[in-house]
């Protein structure tokens, strides 16, 4: 949902690109307007516009004139692709830092994340927190 | 280019000895929801009675619709002013005033009038001065809903109103907005309530603008950053402080700033946490620097002055 985490433009450019990874969206499907967006997170349809069109401009999403809005084909891997560089920075790094201020060898924390992959369930794994900050910044 | 429905010049609003307004100028484009910010007295509420032509300008000039308001019934008729204390004729009823209204206004939805008295539970058949406080408010958001006037005006409309009924406003305001766009003008000391619904935001104290700027870039302009006093005092080093807070060695300090990636990345392997910092926050601290508060306004002025803009009538 939207909340003080940052302009609300790029959170809703995050909602919609993780319903495209999720597969929620799927490619050529039909994205809602923005007044759709407005409604349902209450806020501004200038607002929301603004961040379809941040998605228009990046060519993940593509307009069907008086159709409306669409998920352009490849856009799941590009932002797989972006996502994955995001990875490092976002999780992997963090991870390490937190490791290394609590006293946690590299051979427990290597141990810790072989027995996280061993243990975890695809249940497990698709409960992690998928929202993520959009790992860029807005650019104006 | 959008049109501008509102254009102010160097307008000045006196009354005996108290300049309410002090020579302010702006615009109000078609189509948007602008936010009138501001403290009581602030003058928010003079601007508003000055260009519904209900006061006159002491000075400078006011064009609505390219025009001048005063006594001007072809731009009145495209306004609506809903006051914080609007008064209506002792014996009418809801009903009665829904009536008045369309015969005033030409986008009057009669229907929509009817759906929203129903969603706000209103007696349509009970007088209006024996209506709870509440509900008398919901009388004016209703009219000022239903009446589609081209550009609307709502000072602090909600007074009475619990939290859900504010919500369901909202929601109404939102919606018909998207399916019947216009330009709409709301006053609110409810910051946070509806920062997300506003396009633009105009503040305004002791009668001058203080702050007039799209809304999310008011948003994107302050971050804070919390963490290891040391840490975040070097980090923030040479940026303008809006406000700070410290307890033992830990300290999170808002600063004007657009972080790029690459300072993103350098605080997070500093090991400091990054947040952003409210719309409301940023009018509060406006505010305060315009009063005369020091540098970085201290958090207990900060947080007595968050209560006051919040502070819901009741």
């Amino acid at each position: 949902m939207i909340d003080d985490s940052g302009p609300i433009f790029l959170q809703i450019a995050a909602l919609i690109e993780n319903d495209i990874v999720s597969g929620a969206l799927p490619e050529e499907g039909q994205v809602p307007s923005t007044n759709e967006f407005a409604q349902f997170y209450r806020i501004n349809p200038a607002t929301a516009a603004k961040g379809v069109n941040t998605l228009v401009d990046e060519g993940i999403l593509y307009k069907r004139r008086g159709i409306g809005m669409f998920v352009a084909a490849g856009a799941r891997d590009r932002l797989l692709g972006r996502r994955r560089d995001d990875f490092r920075a976002q999780f992997v790094q963090p991870l390490c830092m937190e490791a290394d201020k609590l006293g946690i060898s590299r051979g427990e924390l290597l141990a810790m994340l072989t027995a996280a992959l061993d243990g975890a369930g695809p249940e497990d794994a698709l409960n992690t927190d998928v929202v993520s900050t959009r790992g860029r910044q807005h650019h104006e | 280019m959008s049109e501008d429905v509102v254009r102010v010049t160097d307008l000045t609003r006196r009354y005996k000895d108290v300049t309410a307004l002090d020579t302010i100028s702006l615009t109000f484009r078609k189509d948007r929801i602008y936010g009138l910010l501001g403290r009581n007295g602030a003058g928010k509420t003079t601007l508003m009675s000055v260009l519904t032509a209900q006061g006159f300008p002491s000075d400078g000039t006011v064009e609505v619709f390219g025009e001048d308001p005063y006594e001007n019934e072809a731009v009145l008729r495209r306004l609506c002013f809903i006051r914080e204390s609007q008064k209506y004729p002792d014996n009418f009823t809801p009903a009665q005033a829904f009536r008045a209204a369309s015969l005033f206004f030409e986008g009057w939805d009669q229907e929509f009038a009817l759906r929203l008295a129903e969603d706000f539970q209103l007696p349509q058949k009970r007088q209006i001065k024996k209506l709870s406080r509440g509900q008398l408010s919901a009388v004016g958001i209703i009219i000022g809903l239903a009446s589609r006037a081209e550009l609307t005006f709502f000072d602090e409309p909600y007074l009475g109103l619990d939290a859900v009924a504010r919500h369901l406003f909202y929601d109404h305001l939102v919606r018909d907005y998207a399916e019947h766009p216009r330009t709409v003008v709301l006053s609110s000391h409810l910051i946070d309530e509806v920062a997300n619904l506003l396009e633009h935001v105009v503040v305004i104290d002791r009668g001058r603008i203080i702050m007039n700027d799209d809304a999310e870039a008011v948003r994107g302009s302050a971050v804070t950053v919390s963490g290891p006093a040391g840490v975040v005092a070097s980090f923030v080093s040479g940026r303008e402080v809006l406000f700070e807070e410290r307890l033992m060695n830990t300290a999170s300090v808002s600063v004007r700033a657009q972080l790029s990636v690459a300072e993103r990345r350098e605080a997070a392997e500093l090991g400091l946490t990054l947040g952003q910092v409210s719309l409301q926050q940023l009018v509060v601290h406006a505010s305060l620097a315009h009063s005369g508060g020091g540098m970085a306004a201290s958090q207990a002025a900060m947080s007595a002055f968050e209560a006051e803009f919040t502070e819901v009538s009741r």
